[in-house]
């Protein structure tokens, strides 16, 4: 049985989603990968590979979600008085130290009474981050700012092919506040640390700190390029992860909460690529049009923003127009897996845009 | 019905399959040409290979191929 829970009283109020506005195509970086022209194409039929959004220079996960902070209030959606906490849930903050959290109260003008959390978690950070929001809210109350943000495009080697052609960069911004009777939400979460290994940048912290020769990008048995102070992931590993272990956390969580698949309006998972999640709606038994897979050819893999992104492209209308029964899963470093069922909708705002 | 030895060699003609023990150690077949193999095996053979099955084990020869295409159209 996996880590199984449920609670109530809170709710998801609104959902902005922002990417960069500079655009990148598969079709122009099969140079870099030495595919052949006749495989690129099977990869993007297959995996899904197209476009992807990434950021421009030194631009950071931080510098998204301030802009769409200051977007929406600019539009009356977010008072900074409101705001009773702020949990940054990233992989790239702006610097080890101050919590880049921090960074944007300060810049947000909020007041001394909110708190600011940072918390390194990847494709599972918006189910980490929701979690933290709604166990917070009953102490805090007032609105908890969920913010999802990577700019692993910047960590990623070029001429990685197992990782460059999916990395998409991205932020989100995620309100949570009370709802009063609102409806049960269930969730699981579960960590391999013993795989912790299968996604990494080894180097370039403080275990392996950074030289000349972590930086150096080396040429591997496999064919592939990178350095050790790049994105690495074991991609036959995380492959059968996703097959096996998520989806009997999935079926644990429907058990617990007593509901079949058919329950459910859509299913909002992390977009690693299309393939992957076809394999896994297929597994589940879901009809893939309740489960979205269109993000890594779109705007590429996020990591913990995937599924916000995924949700401000494929169903804000729905969701500003009524309440929708959706089943959300993250998966990946740590390795990290978990589910979430929840009520949400309709919400105050929902929507994409670009910096 | 298709045959295993003419779709691998329709992904990597250059390669010599027969003369390799380990499709995946030798450096036959890397992670990618995976996920391209089964759409092929699936479109080929009209099955569905369950993703818990997309292991490297499951593509290092021949036999463990032919093995896994009847195991999945067994579980149709």
């Amino acid at each position: 049985m996996a880590n199984n829970h449920r609670f109530s009283g809170g709710k998801v109020s609104g959902i902005l989603s922002v990417v960069p506005k500079r655009v990148v195509r598969f079709a122009d970086e099969i140079g870099h990968y030495g595919f052949s022209k006749e495989k690129s194409l099977n990869l993007q039929e297959t995996m899904g590979f197209d476009e992807r959004r990434i950021v421009d220079g030194n631009t950071c996960g931080s510098d998204l979600c301030l802009f769409g902070l200051e977007y929406l209030r600019g539009r009356g959606l977010l008072d900074p008085r409101d705001i009773s906490a702020i949990i940054y849930v990233t992989q790239t903050p702006d610097h080890f130290m101050p919590p880049t959290s921090a960074i944007l109260h300060g810049k947000l003008g909020c007041s001394r009474d909110v708190l600011c959390w940072d918390v390194n978690h990847g494709c599972a950070g918006y189910l980490y981050g929701l979690i933290e929001a709604f166990l917070l809210l009953p102490l805090l109350g007032k609105k908890i700012v969920l913010l999802n943000a990577d700019t692993l495009s910047r960590r990623s080697c070029r001429f990685d092919r197992n990782i460059y052609p999916m990395i998409g960069d991205a932020g989100a911004v995620t309100i949570v506040e009370d709802a009063p009777g609102g409806g049960d939400i269930v969730f699981n979460m579960q960590t391999d640390g013993s795989r912790s290994d299968w996604l990494a940048i080894p180097a370039g912290a403080f275990r392996i700190p950074s030289t000349e020769a972590t930086r150096e990008i080396r040429a591997l048995p496999d064919g592939n390029r990178r350095s050790e102070e790049d994105f690495y992931m074991n991609g036959s590993g995380i492959f059968a992860f996703t097959q096996t272990d998520v989806p009997a956390a999935v079926k644990d969580l429907f058990e617990f909460a007593g509901l079949g698949m058919d329950a459910i309006d859509y299913f909002m998972f992390h977009q690693p690529n299309r393939f992957m999640l076809q394999k896994l709606a297929r597994k589940l038994g879901i009809p893939e049009e309740k489960m979205p897979n269109n993000i890594v050819g779109k705007f590429g893999n996020s990591s913990s923003a995937s599924i916000p992104v995924a949700m401000c492209h494929n169903i804000a209308g729905p969701l500003l127009g009524g309440e929708l029964k959706l089943c959300l899963a993250g998966f990946g470093v740590g390795l990290s897996w978990g589910t979430m069922i929840m009520d949400m909708g309709p919400l105050d705002f929902c929507e994409l845009i670009e910096k | 019905m298709p045959d295993i030895t003419a779709i691998l060699h329709a992904i990597h003609p250059e390669h010599d399959f027969a003369a390799s023990g380990d499709f995946v150690a030798d450096g036959l077949l890397d992670s990618f040409d995976i996920v391209v193999l089964v759409q092929k095996l699936e479109s080929g053979f009209c099955i569905s290979i369950d993703g818990a099955e997309i292991t490297p084990e499951n593509f290092r020869n021949l036999e463990n191929l032919k093995s896994l295409v009847a195991r999945s159209a067994h579980g149709q």
